[in-house]
């Protein structure tokens, strides 16, 4: 079980900078994300495309804003769960939220913050009809360990980085390679396309270009799929395994069968105060929330994780007065012992001795 | 400037037609957006990067699009339901000469 502060599901831009207030308050943040890296869609989806809305930023790249976010919280030492999607919340008798993710990790908090921008990162699927039934029994979207598909017969279909890397991974691997690809041109980095084309013309891959999977046969697992090819019609390939690689895409996910108010696919939260969401105890602050005004940006998600890190404060330690502080005063303290503070100004004492006016009398 | 009109079948298959600002610098999906022709979160996911194609459209009048980008290309050859009048929301601007488009969404 990890204990924390302040449990915050997505690991974005919004919930990294949770991360740095809370740490002004002396509150401890974790974070999940399905992603296996911290960043969210910038990371993810838009790493080198420039931003020119962050305040002071003229122009920064996604991924270096995440870089330096990253860098502005260290000295909170912010934990995380990574490549688990938070499943489920369960109130418990001493106030606090124990949030379980898909792989049974258990976190508990008296405080929840759901920043999971547009919800978790799931593989697209292709609309092949049956495609449902045949998930984990021959059907695969996600490669987690290569040595399954050993000297087995793999179609892998995409035309990506992760479908190219795949291919040539695999082909030492497999017994069979086919990479099916709707174009002849593929968008991955030139060292995979080129290697892939060799490998191709070694044997060792079975390209199959201007082609889509468009059914899956076998009786309770893969054992053929039907390509269908712009020229040559159809074409039946037997094979173990039949793996979609076409990237991620979000979804609001279990999120949304927590019993919160949920309003056009988000969370809708008090704004006119502190975004605190139907149950208390758990706020959404960034894209994953609404309220009248709602504008999906970065920087409106850092204003509202400070305006809730405040309350959440409260919550935490109803007692305790505190009054906010001005990084410019009071420094930055890390829990890892470091201190970033203002220089003090220098005084700089002019030992002269004053004339003294001769008065006329 | 003037807005124009277009005409949208949305994923349900209801017909719309709307009148968009060309003075805006709007394109085609955010048009969508903006009269909620498609839930949130189902539409413009990327914000119209060229990124996600979840704002994959049919345009099926003779309207002079401008061509496609690289990014767009890219795109549309890892999407679903693709087909040759396919094209993304979100790399269409809304400029004088698309007045009367008609555009189907494509499914989510």
């Amino acid at each position: 079980m990890i204990h924390t502060d302040i449990l915050i599901i997505g690991a974005g831009p919004v919930g990294m900078f949770t991360v740095f207030e809370a740490g002004l308050l002396k509150l401890r943040c974790h974070l999940i994300d399905a992603l296996p890296q911290a960043g969210g869609q910038c990371s993810e989806i838009y790493p080198k495309k420039p931003i020119y809305d962050i305040p002071a930023y003229p122009e920064v790249l996604a991924g270096d804003l995440i870089d330096n976010l990253a860098a502005q919280i260290k000295p909170f030492e912010p934990s995380y769960t990574l490549g688990e999607r938070a499943e489920t919340i369960e109130k418990q008798e001493d106030g606090d939220f124990i949030v379980t993710t898909n792989r049974g990790t258990k976190h508990k908090a008296p405080v929840v913050f759901i920043a999971g921008g547009l919800g978790s990162f799931e593989p697209r699927k292709p609309p092949i009809e049956n495609i449902a039934s045949y998930e984990d029994n021959g059907v695969e979207y996600i490669i987690r360990d290569p040595e399954f598909y050993r000297n087995k017969r793999v179609v892998i279909s995409g035309g990506g980085d992760s479908a190219l890397d795949w291919s040539i991974f695999l082909a030492d691997v497999a017994s069979e390679v086919s990479l099916v690809h709707r174009r002849n041109d593929f968008r991955g980095a030139l060292d995979s396309v080129e290697k892939v084309v060799e490998l191709s013309k070694q044997g060792k891959i079975n390209l199959i270009t201007e082609a889509e999977v468009k059914e899956i046969h076998g009786e309770g697992h893969v054992n053929s799929v039907t390509i269908k090819h712009k020229s040559e019609g159809n074409i039946v390939k037997e094979c173990d395994h039949f793996i979609p690689l076409f990237g991620l895409s979000p979804k609001l996910g279990p999120i949304g069968n927590w019993g919160l108010d949920i309003e056009k696919n988000a969370i809708k939260v008090n704004n006119s105060l502190d975004y605190s969401t139907n149950i208390p105890g758990v706020y959404a602050i960034g894209d994953v929330n609404t309220y009248p005004g709602k504008l999906k940006l970065i920087l409106c998600g850092f204003h509202e994780a400070t305006i809730a890190v405040q309350y959440a404060y409260k919550l935490i330690n109803p007692d305790k007065k505190y009054v906010m502080k001005y990084t410019t005063v009071g420094g930055v303290e890390g829990f890892d012992g470091t201190k970033k503070v203002a220089k003090k100004s220098e005084v700089i004492k002019i030992n002269i001795e004053p004339e003294v006016p001769v008065l006329e009398i | 400037m003037s807005d124009i009109t277009i005409h949208i079948k949305d994923r349900e298959g209801k017909q719309h037609q709307v009148l968009a600002p060309t003075d805006m610098a709007m394109n085609l999906m955010e048009v969508v957006r903006s009269y909620e022709l498609a839930a949130e979160g189902t539409i413009g996911v990327c914000g119209g990067m060229a990124m996600c194609a979840s704002c994959q459209c049919y345009i099926t009048s003779d309207h002079d699009i401008p061509e496609m980008g690289d990014d767009e290309d890219i795109m549309l050859a890892e999407a679903f339901h693709v087909e040759d009048n396919s094209r993304l929301g979100c790399q269409i601007p809304i400029t004088e000469h698309l007045d009367g488009l008609i555009v189907e969404l494509a499914p989510e």
